[in-house]
């Protein structure tokens, strides 16, 4: 079973790679956009059926390495 | 004074810190990452450089290393433990320093001799030097912009846990890199683990520009 751990900084963490994204993205003409903020995406196979045990193993596995709860937020999705 | 000085895959600071330590009088050596155990070691050294290629996040992946579980208990006795760089990060990141490094504001990696002040000179580390001072060390780094909640700050500041901050030559703060108050180096509540940004084994001798390092690393050997 393939999850996706979506990792973000936190609401009131500054992400200066999101405000550089923002400043490229207007200058090209998106004047609508109004924020932007990077994150990053950590696709993991796991060997198990169970949908729910996949999902617990792999919030272990954010709480443990993948995100830093004291800047980034995460989010745990099956996608395969 | 025996000196570990740890060594990651990725680490890049380890001979100039080793060269640093040996300058002043102290017996250095390496401990490779993958070793798990720590003799009698007075102090040990977590050096600057890029362990396991950033990846994830600066010190992320370093901080679950076989020797760092050593390093934590040796902390957690006592023992001195000092950070650089790299090193600061995966201190951070083993929780054996409040807060986390994001990426520099301006997105750039930062390399450059900087004026600190020192803000509380009651610790180990920085005993060799008073409030007030000014010294200029290098900093080179790209995530050296340090964050912590407000609250664990204010109890920092009442434990005296925040020791340097950047600033201009004469004192007045100058932020590099976006960190919080401008803070480029703290230490734990029992202050024996300590962590900067700063690179003072790059500056021990005035032939490479400067000779501050010395006044700060001094403070070990008194």
């Amino acid at each position: 079973m393939k999850v996706a751990v979506n990792v973000h900084l936190k609401k009131g963490v500054l992400d200066p790679q999101g405000k550089a994204v923002l400043h490229a993205l207007n200058t090209l003409g998106f004047n609508e956009v109004e924020d932007v903020r990077v994150g990053k995406q950590i696709i993991i196979e796991i060997n198990t059926d169970n949908k729910e045990e996949a999902i617990k193993k792999a919030e272990e596995m954010a709480d443990k390495l993948l995100a830093n709860p004291v800047i980034e937020n995460y989010d745990v999705e099956v996608i395969e | 004074m025996k000196v570990g000085i740890v060594v990651f895959p990725g680490t890049n600071c380890d001979r100039d810190t080793k060269w640093a330590f040996e300058k002043l009088g102290a017996n250095t050596k390496f401990i490779w990452h993958n070793e798990t155990n720590l003799d009698n070691f007075d102090l040990i050294v977590l050096p600057g450089g890029f362990s396991y290629g950033d990846y994830l996040r600066s010190g992320a992946i370093a901080r679950f290393s076989p020797i760092m579980n050593e390093v934590v208990n040796f902390a957690n006795k006592g023992g001195y433990v000092l950070g650089i760089c790299n090193g600061f990060q995966i201190l951070l990141e083993s929780h054996l320093l409040p807060g986390a490094m994001t990426r520099n504001e301006s997105l750039h990696f930062i390399s450059k001799f900087h004026h600190l002040k020192v803000v509380n000179n009651n610790n180990k580390f920085l005993s060799a030097l008073n409030n007030g001072d000014i010294i200029n060390i290098p900093i080179a780094h790209a995530e050296g912009n340090y964050k912590v909640d407000e609250d664990t700050l204010k109890s920092m500041y009442d434990n005296e846990q925040v020791l340097l901050k950047y600033c201009d030559e004469n004192g007045e703060e100058l932020n590099p890199n976006g960190s919080v108050d401008s803070i480029a180096g703290i230490c734990n509540k029992n202050k024996n683990v300590f962590g900067l940004m700063p690179h003072p084994e790059r500056a021990m001798s005035s032939i490479i520009g400067g000779e501050d390092g010395i006044k700060m690393l001094k403070g070990f050997f008194k």
